[in-house]
């Protein structure tokens, strides 16, 4: 199995007497094709953690590795490049533009890969087919329920066939049983071979996931992996 | 340690490139983000429009207004000279020499010469009006080739004529008409110069150049000899010139007129005034430039004020963008790219609102229309400039913003 996540050793901290540290010394390494729950309550630095493997963030030591290039000490613009190829986002606010077409939102995922208009929406429509919203696609996001809007955003995030999907809390902003159709759809998606990785507080929610992985206090309190392992 | 494991994979050695967006997909972002906040845009792009329209409105009236002075002096031509007894020290109610324009017709470039005698003969309607209530109007003799040299014409009537002129026949300037009461001419009408009847035969068009006979009462010059008794010393003379000459003959006109007073003889050239009032005119049109840079600064800064807000509502779009792969110059250029065509929108719209403006203007005073090309290069550039330094501070703005900062909502 290939990694496509490693992080060793990973540390951010704030400069400050003492100093705050939001991640203290995190090791975690993801394979292909793996599902991961990453679980941990407010404070715990788990939206730390999902900055710093989306590269939106650098870490002050340690090392990140993602699809086998060395993330943590590239430059801005070259981070830049490795998330519009690498890394795929699905937010708990859906972050869709409100003046674009559920067509065009998927295909501003790959806005920035120099990819040609014709190219993008032909991609973006066989993203929205994955996703189910095939008959959706001249709908504005004010056009769609939550359930939709989410998974026009994970359209989005598929739609650059990124190494890696971060799904941070991506059911918060739903109801329960929304909630569960699009963690259907992530099982569907891992089922098909995406690599994903799920940032929730919710235990329960995790609970269903494959792999869970616990943090608190920025570091790694258990991973359902090495005890299977052990 | 691991870093150099994951360089020898094959893998790894895929080149990520860079991000890259199109230009033409810069636009169309921008494009979409204008679209869907219309009002704003329309009100923040209306302050340039204003600007650029006055600017273009003030170059085109000032140039159409030029062009219609200089069609002016073009007709009745520069090549035309005023002599005048001048009002020399103690020279009194001069008048020039008798045989002036003999004199002056021997200057060798010189096309076509005519004196004017003003007569102290009160000019009435009839005898019953005061005899002091003559409205201003003059009485004139004239040489024939008086229309000729001045480019003037008959409104009604006709001019004097070999026989006219020998008799009590009259033709008047327009406002003397006007003043006279007189509106028809040729069908007897008379009027009273110096006591004695003369029948009016003409009504003149008004004279470009030469507004004092617009109020006279033109007489031939014999008729004023024989029925006035006038002396028939000439106060003007209108010299037209060979238009290359017009300065050599300006230099010699006074020593000719006059050889024994040349100091006495006043020389002008009546298109200095019209340019005068062309160079009057480039004074206002700096002055209203400079009004129309103001508010052109002042719709640059309205550009600004909405792109800052606009910056600060579309955080989580920034956020957005950066998470998608666009690189801080991408989220820059895409803010420049937006402030540039609201600025570009403005300007096209002020260089059509003010080239309309021109066109009415001018239609309304008979000018033709001409718009610089100035005027429309520097309208659409200057609308440009204004757009670039309006969005640069809010494009860096939202360029220095880091991805998790703007995704934090």
């Amino acid at each position: 199995m290939t990694a496509v996540l490693e992080l060793t050793d990973v540390v951010k901290s704030y400069a400050g007497h003492p100093p705050v540290y939001a991640l203290d010394g995190v090791s975690l390494t993801v394979n292909e094709g793996e599902l991961v729950g990453i679980v941990g309550p407010s404070g715990s630095g788990k939206s730390t953690l999902l900055h710093i493997i989306g590269t939106l963030d650098r870490p002050s030591s340690g090392v990140v590795t993602i699809g086998g290039h060395v993330v943590s000490t590239m430059s801005d613009r070259r981070l830049s490049a490795a998330r519009s190829s690498l890394i795929g986002f699905v937010f708990q606010q859906f972050h869709l533009i409100p003046s674009m077409t559920a067509l065009d939102n998927v295909a501003t995922g790959l806005l920035y890969t120099g990819v040609d208009l014709t190219e993008r929406r032909f991609r973006a429509f066989e993203a929205l087919q994955r996703v189910g919203l095939s008959h959706r696609l001249t709908h504005l996001p004010s056009e769609l329920s939550g359930g939709e809007r989410q998974r026009v955003a994970i359209a989005r995030a598929l739609v650059n066939k990124p190494a890696i999907i971060l799904a941070d809390e991506p059911t918060g902003n739903l109801d329960t049983r929304t909630g569960e159709q699009i963690m259907g759809l992530f099982h569907d998606l891992n089922a098909q071979g995406a690599t994903i990785l799920v940032i929730t507080h919710d235990r329960d929610l995790a609970e269903g996931l494959p792999r869970q992985v616990h943090i608190r206090d920025g570091r790694l309190e258990s991973d359902s992996a090495a005890v299977v392992a052990a | 340690m691991s870093a150099l494991a994951v360089r020898d994979e094959p893998a790894a050695t895929v080149d990520l490139g860079r991000s890259k967006v199109r230009l033409g997909d810069l636009a169309s972002v921008a494009s979409s983000a204008m679209g869907s906040r219309r009002m704003r845009t329309l009100l923040s792009a209306l302050g340039v429009t204003i600007g650029i329209a006055s600017m273009v409105a003030v170059l085109g009236l000032s140039e159409s207004s030029r062009a219609d002075l200089q069609t002016q002096i073009g007709k009745l031509g520069t090549n035309l000279l005023t002599i005048q007894a001048g009002s020399g020290f103690g020279a009194g109610d001069a008048t020039l020499p008798v045989d002036v324009t003999t004199a002056i017709a021997r200057i060798g470039p010189i096309e076509n010469v005519t004196g004017v005698v003003t007569l102290s003969d009160p000019v009435l309607r009839n005898s019953e009006v005061n005899a002091d209530a003559t409205g201003g109007v003059q009485a004139v003799a004239a040489d024939l080739n008086l229309l000729a040299t001045l480019n003037s014409s008959v409104a009604k009537g006709v001019w004097l004529n070999a026989a006219t002129s020998d008799y009590p026949a009259v033709v008047l300037g327009a406002t003397a008409a006007e003043r006279l009461g007189v509106t028809t001419a040729g069908d007897g009408q008379q009027i009273l110069i110096g006591g004695k009847r003369f029948t009016v035969v003409g009504i003149l068009n008004p004279f470009p150049l030469a507004a004092d006979l617009d109020r006279s009462a033109i007489i031939g010059t014999k008729a004023a000899a024989d029925y006035l008794g006038a002396t028939l010393a000439p106060s003007t003379v209108y010299v037209t010139t060979v238009p290359a000459f017009v300065q050599d003959v300006r230099t010699v006109l006074a020593a000719t007129a006059n050889p024994e007073h040349p100091e006495e003889v006043e020389v002008t050239r009546p298109s200095d005034a019209l340019e005068a009032q062309s160079a009057a005119n480039n004074a206002f049109t700096s002055l209203f430039l400079g009004l129309g840079a103001v508010a052109l600064l002042v719709g640059g800064v309205g550009i600004a004020n909405v792109m800052i807000m606009g910056v600060v509502e579309r955080r989580a779009e920034i956020g957005l963008r950066r998470a998608l792969g666009a690189t801080r110059g991408h989220i820059r250029d895409q803010f420049l790219m937006e402030s540039l065509m609201l600025a570009g929108l403005g300007g096209v719209a002020g260089v059509a609102l003010g080239a309309l403006a021109t066109f009415i203007y001018a239609t309304t005073q008979g000018w033709q229309t001409v718009i610089p090309a100035i005027a429309i290069v520097g309208g659409l550039g200057g609308a440009l400039v204004i757009g670039a330094i309006a969005g640069l501070y809010p494009a860096m703005r939202a360029a220095a913003l880091s991805p998790t900062e703007a995704l934090r909502s």
